[in-house]
């Protein structure tokens, strides 16, 4: 269960950068950066992503390392599914 | 929860409290459970869109060039305000968990209100959106049509068809389950909103518009990969 | 706890608390809900075993006479569907599972009792539509519905895809109550070092339902948009890679073959300790080995793609990764044998079944092994040596232990004694018949021929072993029956069942046969190790001396 008005602002601070962070995903995306373009889109959907489990979801402080863990493994299992993947994809010599 | 209370020594649980299920010993039991549930569910939903995201990374290593074309034809200023809207939902969502473990029950209500209202705002923006691909033929099926589509930063160059008809299958796809996924989520938010009218909650036992929070924020999660995913390939050129 | 040694007849259970069709129904107790899905599983075990009987009767003659090879198709399809969706994913968790976990761990239900309810009505809706498929023409695309065919045959795969997809939900929730519940409903003192490895077992295939059956979910999602608008993900013929279809559904159904057969050796782990009066040997590797089977079984899938045209690069990952799986099936084996090592062995039914079950599962996984070599794949890959490699795990094995589990806790969930003659008669019939039915099929792969077909006058020689599979089929058939047919009787006539009437260890054996609703009369807490048979069968060594 989350503190008090501490955690308010905490939770304001959060928007705010989320707001940020989708205008700077748009303007990276406007401007040139060769095959960066995508590493920095995915890099800012993941720092927001982030955020929000951290803070909204409040992974941070309040729950256990059980939850952790959950979504820890869930990463790691969709990581396989598109790593091994790729492990095919990526070493085909025919396409 | 038709089940009776059973008196359980030693917690402060109140007596009116009637969502204890009988097989739960103590509340905080029960709450753990309830959660630790949401977050394995959650957890099948990240395999869910995982099929999804695979496919989607395959096509866009494949047909890259088609990909681009296809992403300049949304519109990114639409995609990125439903991201705000979506940001702003989680907010008001947190501050309804807030509200309620704080017994600030209008301000719980208002929250909810509002998370609904946003969820209607983000549905008819893409609704709006949808009606454009209608209207253009980038529907696939029989009436798709991707002639003499640009290939962005390869002038003279035009986009495959078929290939583009993969882009928009993905695209309809992908968000069409996330907005059913939002349409889950408004009536559940629904659900709560009457429960918190009615004073259900307390700050003893709110563990409902906590795990609806969950499922709200991460459907969040999922647009905001979708939206630099579908909308922001090579916007630059 | 209340250890009542005489047989108060009128006691109340989970069976005469309540009557009537709506005391089932909506019931939430876990034990009634198992209940419902022993019945209904086993009305699909009979239907995908009477396919089995008509393949097998085609198959008897090389020519392709019984049936049209469209009808054969569908044969083996809907055999394939029915056995590995309705029956063996759901068998041991959803019954056994359902029935003892909650249990085991001294819990009064399930963490969802309601959920639980849920995922049977879910399992009847997709077994309805199943139903539906079947009784209107059925699919041919085999149980692995590869595109682009399924995504053109005019057959009904639509409703059989449908009937997946509600199934696997199904799947998931019930994976999603084990997880909570385990995690959360655990009695006072039981520890994750005194659960006992059925329940650890579980663990693990609950996590390979949650994060695996997701996938295919979605798979049968695209094929189904595919069929119906074209998009062309899947077809070649738009752009689409049907290879991506394949990487899809071994994602989900590699995995799946552990969701089979971990909760089979979860049931071995009990049977063997109790049989072999002892504590199993290696604990904590045993009951790791379950979690490590659950992420290795994720690391594999492309095995399934050897010859499908996947870079022979990742053909390597896949072939080496697919070794690692077999290392902690084979902890488990190791540790099973160990278990054995001089331990006080009882030649009961269910101990039977167990040793059937590790000789077979053994064959099973060592053939995987010779599949996952590139250089015999090639060789062996679409013929009846794979059939034979999957029915020695899947029949040999889960079914086994199926059978092995039911026969073992039959006095708990029925308060009734089976008659123990013919329990170990029915063993050894499908012991045997089990072996005549599959080991000629590995001889028949490796000879050549493919699985798969309905006619093989062209290769006419293979018609001997042919014959024997059948007749294996015949007499496996009788053992499947005789269980079924004394486990009704012993409803009736059996000799009622004592609370622990193999003397074993665990939570489920300290309370009343049948259990009583809410499972023990009062909260139990666990203050002893898993599997303490040295000091369940202490006092009767210091009694003798002083009897004589
Ligand atoms: C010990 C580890 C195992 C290994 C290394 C292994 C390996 C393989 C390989 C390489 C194949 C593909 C053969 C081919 O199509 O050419 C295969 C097929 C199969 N295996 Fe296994 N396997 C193992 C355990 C299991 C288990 C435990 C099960 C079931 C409970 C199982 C069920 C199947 C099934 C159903 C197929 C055939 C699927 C189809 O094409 O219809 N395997 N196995
Ligand atoms: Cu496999």
């Amino acid at each position: 269960m989350a503190g008090h008005a501490t955690s308010l602002k905490t939770y304001f601070t959060i928007w705010i950068a989320l707001l940020i962070f989708t205008g700077l995903t748009v303007f990276a995306a406007r401007i040139d950066l060769g095959v960066y373009n995508a590493a920095v889109a995915l890099t800012i959907a993941s720092v927001k992503a982030t955020l929000v489990a951290l803070f909204f979801m409040h992974i941070r402080g309040t729950s256990e390392r059980l939850t952790k863990l959950v979504v820890v493994s869930a990463l790691f299992f969709l990581f396989l599914l598109l790593g091994l993947s790729m492990s095919d994809y990526l070493t085909r010599a025919w396409h | 929860m038709a089940d009776s209370p059973i008196a359980v020594q030693g917690t402060s649980h109140q007596v009116h409290n009637p969502a204890l299920l009988h097989h739960f010993a103590q509340p905080e039991q029960q709450r753990n459970a309830a959660s630790l549930g949401m977050w394995w569910f959650l957890a099948t939903e990240v395999m869910f869109f995982g099929g999804l995201f695979c496919s989607y990374l395959v096509y866009r290593l494949l047909y890259y060039p088609e990909f681009a074309a296809c992403a300049k034809t949304l519109d990114w200023r639409l995609g990125a305000t439903n991201t705000a809207v979506l940001i702003c939902s989680s907010l008001t969502v947190v501050l309804a968990v807030w509200a309620a473990s704080m017994a600030r029950r209008t301000l719980l209500v208002v929250c909810l209100i509002a998370t609904i209202i946003l969820g209607f705002v983000f549905l008819g923006i893409k609704g709006k959106e949808y009606h454009d691909k209608f209207v253009e033929h980038h529907v696939p099926g029989p009436t798709f049509s991707f002639e003499k589509v640009p290939i962005p930063g390869h002038p003279g160059e035009y986009a495959n068809p078929q290939r583009a008809q993969i882009y928009f299958a993905l695209y309809f796809i992908m968000t069409g389950l996330h907005a059913i996924h939002m349409i889950i989520g408004i009536g559940i938010f629904t659900y709560l909103l009457i429960m918190a009218w009615k004073s259900r909650y307390t700050p003893k036992y709110y563990t409902p518009i906590e795990i609806g929070g969950l499922y709200w924020h991460f459907v969040d999660i999922i647009w905001i990969y979708l939206f630099p995913l579908l909308y922001l390939i090579d916007l630059h050129k | 706890m209340s250890t009542v040694k005489a047989q108060v007849t009128e006691r109340t259970n989970y069976l005469n608390a309540d009557y009537g069709v709506r005391s089932w129904l909506l019931t939430t107790d876990h034990k009634r809900i198992a209940l419902l899905y022993l019945i209904s599983i086993t009305f699909f075990f009979f239907i995908g075993g009477f396919y089995a009987l008509l393949i097998r009767l085609e198959l008897l003659t090389p020519a392709g006479d019984l049936v049209q090879a469209d009808t054969y198709n569908k044969l083996f399809t809907m055999h394939g569907m029915v056995m590995v969706f309705f029956f063996l994913i759901p068998s041991i968790p959803a019954v056994l599972g359902n029935f003892l976990i909650p249990m085991m761990i001294g819990a009064k239900d399930l963490a969802f009792p309601r959920i639980n309810l849920l995922s049977w009505y879910l399992y009847i809706i997709g077994g309805a539509l199943m139903c539906h498929c079947m009784l209107t023409g059925g699919a041919d695309t085999g149980w692995t519905f590869y595109v682009p065919f399924s995504a053109i045959t005019n057959t009904k795969f639509v409703e059989a895809g449908l009937a997946i997809f509600v199934a696997g939900f199904s799947s998931i929730l019930t994976g999603l109550n084990f997880v909570v519940t385990v995690h959360r409903m655990r009695a006072p003192g039981m520890t994750w070092s005194r659960l006992p490895l059925f329940v650890w077992a579980h663990y693990a295939t609950s996590i390979i339902q949650l994060l695996g059956t997701p996938v295919i979910a979605i798979t049968i999602l695209l094929v189904a948009a595919e069929r119906t608008l074209h998009l062309g993900i899947f077809d070649p013929k738009l752009g689409g890679d049907p290879l991506l279809f394949q990487h899809l559904f071994w994602f989900y159904s590699h995995p799946a073959v552990y969701i089979m057969i971990l909760p089979a050796m979860g049931v071995i782990s009990e049977v063997i300790a109790c049989y072999a009066r002892k504590r199993i040997f290696g604990y904590s590797f045993v009951a790791f080995s379950s979690i490590a089977i659950a992420v290795f079984g994720f690391l594999v899938w492309a095995h399934h793609m050897f010859v499908a045209g996947i870079s022979l690069y990742s053909a390597l990952v896949f072939s080496m990764l697919s070794y690692a799986v077999a290392v902690p099936s084979a902890v488990k084996v190791f540790n099973w044998t160990a278990t054995l090592y001089k331990g006080s062995i009882h030649y009961d039914a269910p101990m039977l079944y167990a040793f059937g079950f590790i000789g077979l599962f053994t064959v099973g996984g060592l053939t995987g092994l010779f599949l996952a070599a590139l250089g015999i794949d090639v060789h062996v890959t679409d013929t009846y040596f794979v059939v034979a490699h999957f029915h020695y795990i899947m029949v040999g094995g889960a079914v086994m232990g199926y059978l092995g589990g039911m026969h073992f806790w039959w006095p708990k969930i029925s308060g009734k004694l089976y008659p123990e003659g013919w329990a170990k008669l029915a063993a050894l019939i499908v012991f045997v018949g089990f072996n005549l039915t599959f080991f000629p099929q590995f001889i028949l792969g490796y000879l050549g021929m493919p699985r798969r077909y309905w006619d093989y006058s062209h290769m006419p020689e293979f018609q001997v072993l042919n014959v024997a599979s059948t007749a294996g089929a015949t007499i496996l058939g009788i053992g499947y029956l005789l269980p079924m047919v004394y486990f009704l009787w012993s409803l009736r006539y059996g000799d009622p069942a004592p609370d622990n009437p193999w003397n074993a260890a665990g939570l489920e054996w300290k309370t009343a046969s049948p259990p009583p609703t809410f499972n023990f009369d009062s909260d139990p807490v666990v203050t002893w190790e898993a599997y303490n048979y040295d000091e369940i069968d202490a006092p009767h060594i210091q009694e003798a001396p002083v009897g004589r």
